[in-house]
């Protein structure tokens, strides 16, 4: 029996259901440059070329780079432990279970990872966690939409860009009015929220500092969204949840996080971890898998999948969400990491990236031409205002192995000349000390 | 078993019709096949419900379901109880259990007698 997954009838009969002449017919939307050559793959290599070959792959990398980016993503200090209690094999799983109450330990886990996200953000329940902090703020956008069953979305233009972007592309089949309210140099505008946040608005959604750094107190305008009828959501970065004013105690309705900056590394960009919490009236909208504590007929403690009749296999096409899976093991790996620095030791970790972004602010300004775009409060991430255009300075530095920050022109029209700088407490002094220098030389 | 004095829908929903306005739960029967309810949504004061439309669902241990409203008008009273003691439909679907009280837009048409809706949850049990 040959392994062909259809048979060329079966082929000739799908094409002609949708109405397509050919498979090349069907693929005719992918440019022939991105198909692939050949299915002739090369013969099987051995494990020492292999590992020669991944070792000149990896020589391509940046590693050795000081870097000053953030935007949504933080390089901080994850301590050894962490990888060591992951890895274990109890543990090493991406997924929930199929039989999750056949597995007590992976759903404890979970279930002490919702523990302990609800305490940083201050909110009443948690999810056992999606994909990253854009799809968790999208989910956070479609609960508030049935929640309220309105349309209309107002977003601040200072929330992630990125997050912005998928907020469109998610729902761009599915009717929703945007109203984007600009920021004001990189301030949110709270007044222009609470104008665009009338009674017919689904949710007002802002982000905790903002894509900016700048850090806001948003409960006056969840407050005032709440009297409209509309539900309050914000997205934060949880390192400095522990010093800032948490969602939980602005009124926030629902809260989201890219968990990231709790033990997982940058890694190019994934795997990460969205973080979704709510209030209590909120729990019916949350999607995908929330692990409950009960216990059995003899009154021991137990461990279960709870609220199951949001989810897809008992709702259908009525379900919450089609995701009904979650990021296990990042977010075993963001307990890992809270318990180890505990509420202390997180504290301390925002308090000295907070402190080296005041410190590097302050070196930064102090050469001629340059200035923060705002004088609004930050925390450990600021922006810039250049005299020439960020990405010159972007090129030149990083080829002399600084990378400087972001650059908000990227996504921020008329700001080509600002740059993001992010800090953490593993930026030194003296790397402050060494880019201060080098962009003054630069500028000089 | 099944009260005389009200109307039902194929779907397991009964009404109640006094004058101008309708009471509106669902059968013993529906409730036995849901079996212990955990959440009742129901729709609020001043929606409009039409007859054979979605107005709301129910969520019980093992299935979530949709309730069609047997009646088509504006919904003047809701039963708050139901938001925190949803197991008032599971002891009593007829009384304490009742969902949505509407004001009438038109009196109500093919609707099943007690005897029409025993036959066809009989029907519908097998």
């Amino acid at each position: 029996m040959p392994f062909v997954p259809h048979t060329p009838e079966q082929i000739r009969d799908m094409l002609a259901v949708i109405g397509v002449g050919s498979t090349e017919e069907l693929f005719a939307e992918i440019p022939a440059a991105m198909r692939p050559k050949s299915f002739d793959l090369p013969a099987g290599r051995s494990e020492m070329e292999v590992l020669a070959h991944m070792e000149r792959l990896a020589q391509k990398n940046a590693t050795a780079q000081v870097s000053f980016l953030g935007a949504g993503f933080y390089d901080h200090h994850i301590p050894a432990a962490v990888d060591a209690l992951t890895s274990r094999g109890e543990f090493y799983t991406a997924y929930t279970p199929y039989q999750p109450e056949a597995s007590q330990g992976t759903l404890q886990a979970i279930f002490e990872y919702q523990t302990a996200v609800c305490r940083l953000l201050g909110m009443d329940c948690a999810n056992a966690s999606v994909y990253d902090g854009g799809t968790a703020l999208f989910e956070a956008a479609m609960m508030a939409v049935r929640q309220t069953k309105r349309r209309k979305l107002v977003v601040c233009e200072a929330l992630n860009p990125i997050y912005r972007v998928m907020l469109a592309s998610y729902t761009a089949n599915l009717n929703l009015e945007f109203v984007t309210v600009p920021h004001r140099q990189g301030r949110s505008d709270l007044a222009g929220l609470a104008v665009a946040a009338d009674d017919a608005t689904a949710a007002v959604i802002v982000q905790n500092p903002n894509f900016f750094g700048c850090v806001t107190d948003f409960a006056g305008l969840f407050q005032g969204a709440r009297a409209k009828g509309a539900v309050s959501v914000i997205s934060v970065y949880p390192v400095l949840q522990s010093v800032l004013k948490t969602p939980g105690a602005m009124g926030a309705d629902v809260a989201v996080a890219e968990g990231q900056s709790l033990g997982l590394p940058l890694s190019f960009g994934g795997p990460y971890l969205g973080v979704m919490t709510c209030t209590k009236d909120m729990i019916r909208q949350l999607p995908g898998r929330i692990v409950g504590r009960t216990k059995d007929l003899d009154g021991r403690t137990g461990y279960v999948l709870t609220l199951q009749a949001r989810e897809q296999h008992i709702r259908r096409q009525k379900a919450t969400s089609n995701i009904c899976s979650n990021q296990a093991l990042c977010a075993l790996r963001a307990l890992v990491h809270l318990c180890l620095l505990g509420e202390e030791g997180l504290r301390r970790t925002a308090l000295l990236s907070m402190e080296r972004a005041h410190y590097a602010a302050e070196r930064l300004t102090a050469v001629p031409g340059v200035s923060l775009l705002s004088d609004a409060p930050f925390g450990n991430e600021f922006a810039l205002k250049l005299p020439v255009n960020a990405f010159e300075v972007i090129d030149a530095l990083t080829a002399r192995g600084y990378v400087p920050g972001f650059p908000l022109g990227r996504y921020y029209a008329g700001l080509e000349n600002c740059l993001l700088v992010a800090c953490t407490e593993k930026t030194s002094k003296e790397q402050i000390g060494m880019l201060a220098e080098m962009l003054g030389g630069m500028l000089a | 078993m099944i009260p005389a004095n009200l109307l039902y829908t194929k779907s397991h929903e009964w009404a109640k019709i006094e004058g101008d306005t309708a009471t509106v739960g669902i059968t013993q029967f529906a409730q036995e096949q849901l079996g212990d309810l955990t959440f009742v949504d129901l729709p609020k004061v001043g929606d409009q419900v039409t007859a054979g439309s979605e107005m709301g669902s129910v969520e019980s241990v093992k299935a979530a379901s949709e309730l069609y409203s047997p009646v088509t008008g504006e919904v003047v009273a809701v039963n708050e109880d139901l938001v925190s003691a949803p197991e008032k439909v599971n002891q009593d679907p007829y009384g304490a259990g009742w969902m949505i009280r509407v004001k009438l837009a038109a009196q109500p048409q093919g609707l099943l007698d007690a005897a029409a809706y025993e036959q066809a949850a009989a029907a519908s049990a097998h």
